[in-house]
């Protein structure tokens, strides 16, 4: 009999530290996972290093943890959307690394495929590639760009199974089946929670070996 | 029909049927209402998405998972698909996508664009927008002639930082078009009423004039 990574919030939340790394899906504020979100901010964990695309809007998603001050790093694309954070890190009390979302998603791949790097044209040229190598293959300049991993990645699913595979919906899949496969341990939350073998094997977006917990997401946790 | 409306719709005509395209918040994003007969494109957006179809009409089902590069709730055509962001600019990058459309803080006569970062006054960040320059097949940029102070946004040299470097195609503004070519930037359109003078006086980088320059409409 296949055990089931089913656990409650609370449960789920013994497996997040201060001081961590996170990996945390969404675009602005599509497919980000509130409920482990609000999670977060419950238990009080703070100090947090997080790599995301962008902060959400203010006070919301992303946003809250801006808010409530837990976040000392943050490695995103964009953080414009979100007026609290650009003040945040003008007043030097959140330190920011941009990264191009292109890269971003090639060196979370990377971290989670087991790839050393990847080379990218994007960002040649320009303040991006400082500091960095770079490599010419056939004729061709790019920048060798190093993969990032996390301590812990939180999804938000349109639909797990108890073993954690998981499909999404529409835009909100972003960056959850990336960051899923590049952190030490892995919390889906998911909308809806389905018996194992309802998921058509063929649809299955997100495998469930790479799922460590599975919690059931809140609809009051969602920000509309 | 406004500036902007004006710009937006030279710049539609460059779109060819069946292209994929992506266009920026803004004014990129107008050039839907100006898209030529006979020519249908599709909308491939940064999160995820080809297919977006802009926002809810009265009365139409919302889908809050569908959501557009600046965040907004938006609908899907029927065809359209979803994917993950690492596909995305897998598209975007891998040269996929036909046209670029998107704005401008600077550009200048080398193809150079700044558009992510005034240092200083923003720290935004850059987004999708150095992945899109480096990897779409024809870059335009949309922008007004000159800032709002009245200082050209078209120069010799880019004084911001880059986006990228040697990609834009053509910078189309209310006063003409211009043409990025390894020769040099070619003013290829002027605007009805509007004089070469008055484009070289209010640009600060080097013209190539041609003999005969066409209308923008």
């Amino acid at each position: 009999m296949t055990k089931s990574k089913v656990v409650s919030l609370d449960t789920a939340m013994e497996k997040i530290k201060s001081g961590q790394c996170l990996m945390v899906p969404g675009f602005v504020n599509c497919g980000v996972p509130q409920t482990l979100i609000a999670g977060i901010i419950e238990k009080g964990y703070t100090d947090l290093d997080i790599i995301s695309n962008n902060t959400s809007v203010k006070g919301k998603g992303i946003g809250k943890l801006v808010h409530e001050n837990r976040i000392r790093h943050i490695t995103c694309s964009h953080i414009g959307n979100n007026t609290e954070t650009v003040e945040k890190v003008v007043n030097g009390e959140i330190n920011v690394t941009f990264v191009p979302q292109g890269t971003l998603c090639e060196r979370i791949r990377a971290g989670g495929a087991g790839i050393g790097g990847v080379l990218t044209p994007t960002g040649l040229g320009t303040i991006m590639q400082e500091g960095k190598q770079i490599l010419e293959v056939d004729g061709k300049a790019y920048i060798l760009e190093l993969p990032l991993r996390a301590d812990v990645a939180l999804i938000h699913a349109w639909k797990a199974d108890k073993m954690g595979n998981v499909i999404y919906h529409r835009t909100a899949r972003n960056f959850n089946q990336i960051m899923a496969s590049a952190a030490d341990y892995v919390i889906v939350e998911a909308e809806e929670i389905v018996e194992i073998g309802e998921l058509d094997p063929d649809i299955i977006v997100t495998p469930g070996c790479l799922v460590d917990m599975v919690v059931q997401a809140r609809l009051e946790d969602r920000d509309e | 029909m406004n500036k902007r409306e004006f710009i937006a719709k030279r710049a539609a005509r460059f779109f060819e049927d069946g292209d994929l395209v992506n266009l920026g918040i803004g004014m990129p994003t107008l050039c839907l209402n100006f898209l030529p007969e006979d020519v249908d494109v599709w909308v491939q957006s940064e999160n995820g998405v080809i297919g977006l179809s802009g926002s809810p009409k009265e009365g139409e089902e919302v889908d809050i998972d569908i959501v557009d590069a600046s965040g907004s709730v938006s609908t899907m055509r029927v065809g359209g698909c979803c994917f993950d962001s690492f596909t995305s600019f897998g598209l975007i990058r891998g040269g996929h996508v036909a046209v670029t459309v998107l704005g401008a803080y600077e550009v200048d006569q080398e193809g150079n664009l700044a558009n992510w970062s005034i240092p200083g006054k923003t720290v935004a960040g850059m987004g999708g927008a150095m992945d899109l320059v480096s990897g779409a097949k024809k870059v335009i940029i949309t922008s007004e002639h000159c800032d709002k102070k009245g200082n050209p946004k078209i120069l010799k040299k880019c004084t911001l930082p880059l986006t990228a470097v040697n990609e834009v195609d053509y910078i189309i503004t209310e006063l003409c078009v211009l043409h990025r070519t390894e020769a040099g930037l070619i003013l290829e359109e002027l605007a009805p009423g509007v004089s070469v003078e008055e484009v070289v006086s209010k640009t600060d980088a080097d013209l190539i004039i041609p003999d005969n320059i066409k209308s923008m409409v």
